[in-house]
């Protein structure tokens, strides 16, 4: 049987962690191809929502990640980040979903090592895991929605 | 009961208040709340045991603000939290309202600040026993458990909202599961949009829920929701030192930071 692939989602701020992957890139490492990136312009707009609607359309894992403190280009964005990350973490705990598939990391711009090693990490890590069976049911309404052509969210 | 009528009835009479919210016979024994504005009906209010529903959340609604304030409140210590949270969100300044309690056997009115963090320092919240046990029960649970738990009582709800129109502190005029571009949350009543709108409820009301319980109460096909926000109130208080609904310049939790918060499970 083929190994379970797992497909993971990585939202990351525009002035570190966009900046620290294209390092990854530049200096020449290797790195686990299951991640899409997505960039955004700070953590603070990393909505919750976002995590969830990557979930729902068939993310196995998501990575977060942003400037570390007191290094946020919008001074406080990723303080208040934390902040929300704190409590959606801990909601998400109670309602049932592994926390482990959500994964909140610091990488600045000069940390191309350290995003490979997260990935590898995360990668493995959510391989270990299995398939995110939390949402395979939210995923068929997700589809069904699709096809009936209502769902434009 | 002879005080409250009393006290109402002064009230009208000087012309302090345009309207009184409280609580009188409903049907099938239990109590419905009544918007007192003459003498003759003061007769009707009632206050006993039974009135436990957070009578705050009238304050929000444009047909009750339409009479003009000050406005008076027959009040549960969680109604004097729900008030003092919505003074500090600047929905109401003090002097809007007057906050009847009891206390001690006589009713009193809170007006001014002071006044009202006092009491609501000093009157916690209190859970009736079945939430307390099923606090209890979801602690003991595993992950897998508490999954299961909830996906049996979130089938149940077909998006009434009527925990929306009950939560005093929803007092959104544009609700997010209302917005439709983009539609952050599905309307249909299945797992993916019963999924979305509680977690953005209980994301909403961290640091603001009040815990009155009242989501739970008007809840028609009884899923303890109130259990996710008391949950998130729980985490904002042990991580954030925040509790909402005791101080009338307090911030919100969620839009304010310390450098030293917590982050130990950031890599």
């Amino acid at each position: 049987m083929k190994e379970f692939e797992p497909k993971i989602v990585a939202f990351v701020c525009n002035w570190c962690t966009y900046a620290g992957a294209d390092l990854t890139g530049t200096s020449r490492i290797h790195y686990a191809p299951n991640v899409r990136v997505v960039r955004f312009p700070c953590t603070g707009r990393i909505d919750y929502n976002l995590i969830i609607k990557a979930f729902e359309r068939g993310a196995d894992g998501v990575i977060v990640s942003g400037c570390h403190p007191n290094d946020c280009h919008y001074t406080s964005g990723n303080f208040h980040a934390r902040r929300r990350w704190i409590v959606f973490r801990t909601l998400l705990e109670y309602i049932g979903i592994d926390p482990r598939r959500i994964i909140f990391s610091w990488v600045s711009a000069a940390e191309g090592a350290k995003w490979a090693d997260l990935v590898n990490k995360a990668v493995r890590e959510i391989r270990e895991l299995g398939p995110a069976k939390e949402f395979i049911n939210m995923k068929q309404w997700y589809e069904f929605e699709k096809a009936l052509g209502g769902f434009r969210g | 009961m002879k005080q409250l009528h009393e006290r109402a009835h002064e009230l009208l009479e000087q012309k302090a208040v345009s309207v009184i919210i409280g609580y009188g016979e409903g049907t099938e024994g239990r109590v419905r709340p009544v918007f007192i504005r003459t003498l003759e009906a003061v007769r009707l209010l009632v206050w006993d045991d039974r009135c436990r529903v957070n009578l705050a959340v009238y304050l929000n609604k444009p047909e009750i603000r339409k009479f003009g304030f000050p406005i008076a409140v027959v009040s549960t210590p969680a109604t004097v939290r729900t008030i003092v949270q919505l003074i500090a969100e600047h929905q109401l300044s003090i002097g809007d309202v007057v906050v009847l309690v009891r206390e001690n056997d006589t009713v009193r009115a809170l007006i001014q600040k002071e006044d009202l963090e006092q009491y609501a320092r000093n009157n916690p919240v209190i859970f009736p026993p079945f939430v307390i046990e099923e606090i209890e029960l979801l602690k003991k649970m595993s992950i897998e458990e508490r999954f299961t738990y909830w996906q049996e009582e979130l089938a149940k709800c077909f998006k009434c909202y009527a925990c929306r129109a009950a939560c005093p502190l929803c007092y959104c005029e544009k609700c997010i599961t209302d917005v439709n571009q983009p539609q952050w949350v599905c309307v249909a009543p299945h797992p993916v949009g019963v999924f979305e709108w509680h977690i953005n409820r209980a994301m909403h009301l961290a640091g603001r829920c009040i815990e009155c319980g009242s989501c739970t109460i008007a809840c028609p096909v009884g899923i303890p929701i109130a259990l996710l926000t008391i949950e998130a109130t729980r985490v904002v208080k042990e991580e954030f030192a925040f509790t909402p609904g005791i101080d009338c310049n307090a911030p919100s939790a969620l839009s304010t930071f310390r450098v030293d918060d917590k982050e130990t499970f950031i890599r």
